[in-house]
């Protein structure tokens, strides 16, 4: 009896450490890299906070590319046909990215409203936008609605 | 008419399944021999039949039958031939005929190469795989048929496959991760049907073994393609990136991986039955999950396609049925499974207990990361997404002990091993991967403290790793009076197959510690004759050529690489524009070598100038991440060659089917 009460006595606390350290890594680690989703309506009224990495989605506005001659730096301005942001990034634009395209950015929104992006996302399909800024842009709709009825 | 052909063989396909299901079942429960024997010939029709829809899909794109919607939405007569045998499954419903056509290759390769198992087993597992094939032509059958036509009128020309998959990658990449996906539905419906039995003993894994090796090496190969075509196909050089649908495909290899390890203990020493029953449904579930997340749509992926809601219904109801029946089953029957053999704190059979805890730990890790969003969106606290940060960190945390470990494993004994042998077993082995931890630390001195732990870390345990099983292996080799490695008389291929493994992952180690913190990547504004230094290797942009390929035209880059005024590399970058779509994709150029890869990728050329932006990178050692994946998938096949899986079921199999025949 007394091999196998050993055996299962390591198997209860091993089982119990290994449950211990992955559940406090897994809400560290969540706690620490979960980025959430903002539309420009949310961003213009103050919602989303400053400081930390979220993500930021919209159609880009028409005209609104300002490219730097000298290197890879670009502004331009996401809305979702309520507000718009400006977003600056210094990089490789993806394929798809282009005038009225539905992306998303990650980024860090600064405290004088703009944002930089550290990424840039648009999927590889040109009919496909992202169900979070189809959302977005839905949601403005409403509230503009809404706001039309009062 | 082909279509129509195809579609009636599914039908038949999904009678002949019922067939195999329900007829060996209601058998064995009715004492009806005849009925059991059903199961065999039921397999093997099912298996032409699905295979002749599969076929007649195929042919429908070959031939570029525009009426058959599927077509006309995946295809166009511009396409290479190729690729439009690999559109195939380029989308929703044909990736579900890919899926159901695996399925059944696997059932008919049970059917054909089981003839040691004793006849009630066969018929058990059979039926089992029966009942997935149900589930699997059903789906395809009432929500997503590939046969369906656009008649009266359907399109002159189809709409096109999506550019990302007009590659080589598109045509072996999928097949190879099914078969990986799909095979662990062997040990799965084994594990059934030893539950359903009420024994599971050591001859029992042995049986599965070889059929977990052949799905495990499958995945390991699939995975390893489809990270090798993200990489040069997504132009910005990454090569995992913590996608959901790649975590669908990680967590069943995870777990595939802890029941190799689990079967091995099972095997030799009759340990972890309940357990490895256990992680035998899991693999098969991950599998199930994996296939709901992708094809759903509840999650945003690249490769998400459109998706309606039935579908993922369906889907969930049939994961649901499967897992619960089998967990159902697990509880009522596990405790009938009675361990005969007893292990010490130190000894393999602990190691491979600690190895099962974390890769399981590891799986849920990445399942609770990969469902995040999901869960947060269903309490409304927000839209979320789990960057690749939190994947990396709880990963890194948890393969650093498992990969000690894998040092460890093939030197200490089963049942027991003394502390004292362990370390001095161990120590040169410590000293010297100490030391070249060092080595490497010194060298990188100016680099933040995070970075130097993670870079000693990494390379302590490369080293750690090869010495360990290169040693062992070497002193195997030699106590059996031969000098030689691969003297295959006396060293079991069980043996060669687990060293060739381990270093085939330590190799995949040195690619992701290496390519991760000494890579140098440089997105920089490049005009036509200008150049940059990156690494000493200087790259020129010499021109812009016009080129004009199949079913697109290409902007050509020409890049001359050169050191110390040597040219080492022309490397071509191409910007695509596919005529049926109108899209853009960018076509890195890449020298690759074992040493480093140069990389090239154009972005876009930018506006009022000649000037375009490109990506330059030179990435040390990164093909170790492919190089270690053949290897490992290598390892898994050299496992399956091993004699005692032939030799030792045909000498019990005579007692067994006698046992069974005289049961009926």
């Amino acid at each position: 009896m007394k091999p196998l009460r050993k055996r299962r006595l390591t198997f209860v606390i091993s089982i119990v450490v290994g449950l211990g350290v992955a559940v406090g890594l897994t809400l560290y680690a969540l706690n620490q890299n979960v980025n959430l989703f903002y539309s420009p309506l949310e961003i213009v009224s103050g919602e989303a906070p400053k400081g930390p990495l979220i993500r930021l989605g919209g159609l880009v506005v028409t005209g609104s590319i300002q490219r730097n001659p000298d290197n890879l730096k670009v502004k331009f301005q996401l809305t979702d046909n309520a507000e718009n942001v400006w977003v600056s990034y210094e990089g490789i634009l993806p394929d798809l990215f282009r005038e009225g395209q539905g992306i998303v950015t990650m980024g860090v929104l600064q405290q004088d409203g703009t944002f930089v992006a550290s990424e840039v996302l648009a999927k590889h399909d040109e009919n496909y936008m992202s169900p979070e800024v189809a959302e977005a842009i839905k949601k403005a709709e409403a509230e503009a609605k809404a706001r039309v009825k009062k | 008419m082909i279509p129509e052909i195809g579609n009636l063989a599914l039908a038949f396909g999904l009678a002949l399944a019922l067939v195999q299901f329900v007829m060996p079942l209601v058998g064995i429960a009715t004492n009806r021999w005849r009925m059991v024997l059903v199961a065999k010939p039921a397999a093997i029709g099912q298996f032409i039949f699905v295979a002749l829809s599969f076929a007649c899909l195929a042919w429908s794109f070959y031939i570029n039958d525009f009426s058959v919607a599927y077509v006309a939405s995946h295809s166009n007569s511009s396409l290479p031939v190729a690729y439009r045998i690999g559109a195939t499954w380029g989308g929703h419903e044909g990736s579900l005929l890919l899926w159901a056509f695996i399925l059944s290759s696997w059932t008919f390769a049970v059917a054909m190469l089981s003839k040691a198992l004793p006849a009630l087993t066969r018929a058990r597992v059979l039926a089992v795989l029966g009942f997935v094939s149900i589930g699997f032509i059903c789906f395809i059958l009432f929500t997503s048929n590939p046969f369906d036509r656009l008649i009266p009128i359907y399109p002159i020309d189809g709409s096109d496959l999506n550019p990302l998959l007009q590659d080589p990658g598109m045509v072996f990449h999928p097949p190879l991760l099914y078969m990986g996906y799909v095979g662990f539905s062997v040990a799965f419906a084994f594990a059934l049907a030893a539950l359903l039995e009420g024994r599971i003993d050591t001859l029992w894994a042995r049986w599965v073994r070889p059929w977990t090796q052949a799905a495990w090496m499958f995945l390991t190969l699939g995975i390893a393609a489809g990270s090798w075509w993200a990489y040069y196909e997504l132009g910005w050089g990454g090569w995992w990136f913590w996608d959901p649908v790649e975590n669908a495909s990680f967590m069943p290899w995870l777990i595939g991986t802890a029941l190799l390890h689990s079967l091995a203990a099972t095997e030799k020493r009759g340990v972890f039955k309940a357990w490895t029953t256990l992680l035998a449904i899991a693999a098969f579930s991950f599998s199930l999950l994996g296939t709901f997340l992708v094809r759903s749509g509840v999650l945003t992926s690249v490769h998400a396609f459109a998706n309606d809601p039935v579908r993922g219904t369906y889907i969930l109801i049939f994961l649901g049925v499967v897992v619960g029946a089998s967990l159902f089953l697990f509880a009522a029957r596990a405790s009938k499974v009675s361990v005969t053999s007893w292990y010490n704190l130190l000894s393999r059979e602990l190691l491979f207990l600690v190895n099962n805890l974390i890769l399981v730990v590891a799986t849920v890790m990445i399942l609770i990361g990969t469902l995040q969003p999901i869960i947060s969106e269903m309490l409304n606290l927000g839209k979320i997404s789990v960057g690749p940060p939190y994947f990396n960190l709880v990963f890194t945390i948890l393969m650093t002990p498992l990969i000690f470990l894998v040092g460890l494993g093939p030197i200490v004994n089963w049942r027991q091993h003394s502390f004292q042998d362990l370390v001095a077993r161990t120590r040169y082995a410590a000293i010297a991967s100490l030391a070249a931890g060092l080595v490497f630390v010194i060298s990188e001195f100016e680099r933040q403290a995070t970075d130097l732990v993670q870079i000693f870390v990494g390379v302590f345990l490369i080293a750690w790793v090869i010495i360990l099983n290169l040693g062992d292996w070497w002193k195997r080799a030699s106590k059996k009076r031969s000098s030689t490695l691969m003297n295959l008389h006396k060293i079991s291929p069980s043996f060669i197959a687990m060293y060739t493994a381990h270093i085939g992952m330590v190799i995949v180690v040195i690619g992701v510690v290496i390519s991760s913190h000494f890579s140098v990547e440089k997105n920089i504004r490049l005009g036509i004759g200008q150049n940059e230094v990156v690494e000493g290797y200087q790259f020129t942009f010499e021109k812009l050529t016009d080129v004009v390929g199949p079913n697109y035209d290409a902007l050509r880059g020409h890049f001359t690489v050169t050191k110390n005024d040597e040219v080492v590399a022309r490397l071509e970058p191409e910007k695509r524009r596919y005529h049926a779509s109108g899209q853009w994709m960018t076509e890195a150029g890449i020298d690759a070598s074992l040493m480093r890869d140069l990389y090239v990728a154009l972005g876009e050329r930018l506006p009022d100038s000649n000037d375009w932006a490109v990506r330059i990178y030179v990435k040390p050692y990164v093909s170790c991440l492919w190089l270690g994946g053949i290897l490992m998938g290598l390892g898994g096949l050299i496992a399956m060659t091993d004699k005692r899986y032939r030799a030792r079921a045909k000498q019990t199999s005579k007692s067994s089917d006698s046992i069974a025949l005289e049961a009926v």
